[in-house]
Parts: C-alpha cells; structure tokens; sequence
C-alpha cells in the first residue's frame, strides 16, 4: 500500500510536469532558425531575444567549454551551428582544414566599427573567415598586500618566496606557452628542445604552486587565499573590481594577445542569417550590453567611447598598444600537439 | 554510547549536506564570487528566470529524465520477466550482457553511443538525448525488478491462470502488484541517474538541447554564474518538501491501516 502510494504520486507529479513544460515549450512560429555556439556565459542573453524579436529568426543556443571541446563537437559532424566563436589558434586551424565558410562582409555593414589594430589579423590574413568578438592578454594577478618584490615578469611565478601561494592556470597552452616564453622561446615553438627545456621548469615550479586551476582562481584571489596568480584579462578586471587589493600585469616578457571571434562553419544551413547575427552583435548599442555583461574587452570602436573612463584607462581591461607591442598571439600548432599533450600530462603527474 | 551514536550520524549528515547550505546561502549573496558576501539579493533569482539558457536546460533536464525513465521502466520490466522465464543458459548470457553497460565507463557508453548516431547519420539532438538515457537506463531497472520476480511464488501465476484469469489479466493484477515495489524502485533510479548524468549527455546531444550538467560544465572557463545556485536551492527544496509530503502521506496512511 506504502509503495503503491508512493508510486501514484510520482505518476501524477510526472504527467503533471510534463503538461506544464508541453505547455510552456509551445510558441511562436518564427521565419528561420540559427543555430548558436558559444562558450559558456559568454554573452547576453536579453540580446538573443532582442535579436529574434526584431528579425524573427529563432537562435538555438549551445554553449561548450574549450575550444577542443567544440572542435571535436564540430569534426565529428552529426550537429550543424551556424555561429560559433572559437580563439585565434582555433580559427587558424578550421581555415586550414576547410571547415568554414568565407564570411560576405557586404553583409556585415558593422565590421567598419571594428579597431583597425584588429583588422586582417595573422591568423586570417584577409579578414575572410572571422570578425573579433571578444580580445585580452594573459598576465599575472597579485594581491598588494601580499607580494612585496615588483611584479614584471613571468619569473616571479618561480620565486620560492611566494611557496603554495601561486596558481597556475589549468590549460596546456597558456602554462606552457609562458613558460616557453619566459625562458625567451616563442610561444609557439615546435622546438622539441625548448619544450622539454620548459618542461623541466615547470616541473621544477611545481612545489611552489599552490594548485593549477579554472575558474576558482577568481574566488582564491579575491578572498586572498593566494598571492599570485596567471589569469586573462578579462577575469582580472572583475576581480580587482571585487577586492582593490589586486592588480593586474603584463609581464615585460609580452605576455599573450588573444581574440575570440565570430565564425561560420561549413555545416551552417542559413549563411545569411549567420551573417545578420554576427552584424547585429558588431552593432555598437549591442556590442555594448555585451560588453557590459561580460566585463571582457570588446573590439568595438564606438563602443568603447561608451565606456567608462575609469575601465579604458584600466590595463588589464584596454592595455595600450606599447602594453601589448611584445605580446604575442597564439598560432595553431596542430602538428606538435602530440608533445604539448605529452609534456602536460609529465607535468600534471608529477 | 548512545550521544555517540547519534553524534556520529549528526557529523556524517553535516558533512553532506553542508556545501549544499553554503550554495544555498550564496545564492543570496550580491556578488558573483563565493566566499565573499556582498549583501543579501534575490538578483539571482530573478536572472535564473530570464536566463533562457539555464532555463532551456532545466527544461531539457526533467523532460527527459521523466520519459527516459518511463520508458526505461516500461521496457526494463518487461525485459526482466522475460529474462526470468528464460532457461538457465540464456538468462545468464542476458544477465552478463546487461551488467556490461553499468560496469562500463560513462565516457566509453557515451562515445559509443556518439559513434553509432554519427555512424547511422542521425542528427543528434533531443531524440538521441531519449534514446541515450533510456538505453543507459535499462539495466538499472532490470537489475531492480530481477529480485522481486525472484522473491515471488511462482504458483501464484499458475493459480490466478488455473482460476480462470487471461495472462494479461493475471498479469496486471497478480505479479505487476507483487513486484511494484521493485519497479519503483527502478523508476526512481533511472530518474535520478538521468538528472544527474552528464558523460554520456554530453556526447550524444546536439545543437540547442543541453541539459543542466552540460550548461554548468560548459561555464567552467568563465565562472559558474550564481543564478545556478538559486536554481539549485530552488531543486533542492522542491524535492525535500515532495519528500516531506510523501512520507507524512505514507506514514499516516500505515497508522491508518495498522488502527483497522
């Protein structure tokens, strides 16, 4: 009888859930759909809707959470997406691959708003395939209070002063590519040599580093819970916003420029309506909401008159162009990617 | 010794559930970081319903751990009175072919399942997502039902057929009421395992349907936004109050049939 009981009440809850989300998931009949992307809390959501309302297309909105991620997402077909937004690296190597389409860019009225610094960038010569959507650099957060000698470069992560107080950032290319470039290699060496070099100095470091983390480096530092951390840009602008103690660098060995933009891969079913979108989020109004929600720096001219003073004047959120003259951006390099994975999983289970 | 008994399970229960109070407690926090109170809001409350996303998940999330379960009872009960009536060399082989999907990683089932969809060239999406789930789900019910069929008098069937009964008949009213108790018991596994699965979700869905852990997973780059925690404050009460009811139910209605 217990059991029965019980049995009767799950049906009910259950049908009874289903009517209601049936219900809820009716709508509107729109004209077309778009398939979206994107990385986790990457964007505005309000301006998803706006932009159904005002041309009646329906986005679908995916999100994933590394670029790997997607492009295996991607490569092992089975899923289209009209839009997606992966970094530099990535775009470089799906150009290479033939997995996106050329971008009209009479579509897209809206590129002339976009900083002529990031305009035919290295990794997409002629602007064809990608428009910026989001930029940084990578450097190194630390806590005023806490650290005493002048931050300036990569080497004060290897400082045994600041033992179990640094975090380092729990991603193959970024750790290993500061690495490489403090020791005066280029990021993106497909030097076994160098590499093994680097290797054996973040092996080294290992001791003084508190943990190799994600996201949760946000919430250690503000709650000072380490003196010195690897993080992007974008992320340090939230946390100095959040404990003054913070500040943010880019080290005087460059550091790294990174960009996530906007593409459109082969697979896409509605080249137009891709189009449209990216257009609608170069929209200055637009690119600003954005902006705004996500703290990250945009590419946008006109939107970045709309910024507060204080942020542009913020070098971890608009660094100037002697801040980032060294920096150098991330190349793909699919064909040393064996040793990268190789030499990360030595330094992880060490 | 009794302080000590009840101590000890005190301390095992507050270990459990104290990040779960912590969450709870942020997700009335004004600021984006935990351990950092920035004053008490229902900001995130009210972000959770306009956030389409997490919403869409949520809604992914349940509709599919309700079918799935369903189905996966419906097909699993089915299954095990059929493995039951099996002779003795069949029914082990069966058994052996069951148990292999619940030994087996996720990641090596969810793959698996991504190659075959990939391989018959059907858009993954919603219906991939089901079919996934019920199929990760089966065994859970078969194993949960096997028992009870186990447990019960055989002649009973025979009887209620010798009584003149048709085997639907006898079926739906002798051993459906006999194993019911194994049956929710599987129905209630392959909900809960179907919420909570991510691995094999995240390999066997497509554009636009994402359940809850993949939204989570897919914010790790960027922070967990902090209307996550009010909507998991709001799951969790939601069942401990079902809970509550269920049981109050039950237990009144035990009191009621021990009194007669």
């Amino acid at each position: 009888m217990k059991r029965s009981l019980k049995a009767k009440l799950i049906l009910l809850l259950a049908v009874s859930l289903i009517s209601i989300l049936l219900l809820s998931g009716c709508g509107k009949s729109y004209d077309a759909t778009l398939r979206v992307y994107n990385w986790g809390d990457y964007m505005d959501k309000s301006i998803i809707t706006d932009f159904e309302k005002e041309y009646n297309i329906k986005v679908i909105y995916s999100t994933f959470t590394t670029n790997e991620d997607m492009y295996v997402s991607l490569k092992s077909g089975g899923s289209t997406y009209d839009v997606v937004f992966p970094s530099e690296y990535m775009v470089k190597r799906m150009i290479n691959e033939d997995m996106l389409h050329k971008i009209n860019m009479d579509n897209i009225p809206n590129f002339k708003y976009i900083d002529d610094r990031f305009k035919n960038p290295p990794w997409d010569p002629n602007n064809e395939y990608s428009v910026p959507y989001f930029w940084g650099t990578l450097g190194i957060v630390y806590n005023k209070t806490m650290v005493d000698d002048p931050v300036d470069s990569w080497e004060i992560l290897w400082n045994e002063k600041y033992e179990r107080q640094i975090l380092m950032l729990d991603s193959q290319r970024d750790s290993i590519g500061l690495t490489l470039q403090m020791l005066g290699y280029s990021m993106n060496t497909r030097n076994l040599d160098e590499l093994e070099e680097a290797k054996q100095k973040l092996i080294e470091q290992k001791p003084l580093v508190l943990a190799y983390v994600g996201d949760e480096v946000k919430d250690k530092m503000v709650g000072g819970e380490a003196a010195l951390a690897v993080v992007w840009s974008g992320e340090a602008v939230a946390m100095k916003w959040e404990n003054p103690d913070l500040e943010y660098v880019i080290p005087k060995e460059g550091g790294n420029l990174w960009f996530d933009c906007a593409v459109i891969p082969k697979s896409s079913k509605n080249k137009e309506a891709a189009e449209l979108f990216i257009n609608y989020l170069c929209d200055p109004e637009i690119a600003y909401r954005n902006a705004d929600y996500i703290g990250y720096s945009t590419p946008n001219t006109e939107t970045m008159k709309m910024l507060d003073e204080e942020l542009l004047n913020d070098i971890a959120a608009y660094p100037s162009d002697e801040d980032i003259a060294n920096a150098e951006v991330f190349d793909d390099v699919s064909d040393a990617l064996e040793i990268y994975d190789r030499i990360w999983t030595e330094i992880k289970a060490k | 010794m009794r302080f000590l008994k009840r101590f000890y399970v005190g301390i095992i229960f507050f270990f459990l559930y104290a990040p779960i109070i912590i969450l709870m407690i942020f997700s009335f926090s004004d600021s984006k970081f935990r351990g950092h109170w920035g004053g008490f809001t229902l900001r995130w409350y009210v972000e959770l319903f306009r956030d389409r996303e997490i919403m869409s998940a949520l809604y992914y999330t349940v509709i599919i751990a309700v079918l799935a379960s369903l189905i996966a009872t419906i097909i699993g009960t089915i299954a095990a009175i059929g493995i039951h009536d099996m002779g003795k060399f069949g029914r082990n082989v069966i058994i052996n072919l069951t148990y292999l999907p619940m030994l087996n990683p996720d990641i090596v089932t969810g793959i698996s399942l991504m190659i075959l969809f990939v391989f018959l060239r059907v858009e993954r999406g919603f219906m991939t997502l089901l079919l996934a789930h019920i199929t990760f789900n089966i065994p859970y019910v078969i194993f949960a039902v096997m028992p009870k069929l186990k447990q019960m008098n055989k002649h009973l069937y025979e009887a209620a057929l010798d009584l003149g009964a048709t085997p639907s008949y006898a079926f739906r009213k002798v051993i459906l009421p006999e194993i019911m108790p194994g049956v929710v018991t599987g129905l209630i596994l392959a909900f809960t395992l179907s919420i909570d699965d991510f691995v094999i979700s995240y390999f066997t869905t497509g554009a636009g349907v994402s359940n809850l852990s993949i939204v989570i997973h897919s914010m790790a780059r960027l922070g967990i936004n902090p209307s996550i925690n009010a909507l998991s404050t709001l799951m969790f009460t939601t069942v401990l109050l079902l809970l509550l009811i269920v049981n109050k139910r039950s237990s009144n209605n035990s009191r009621k049939e021990n009194a007669v």
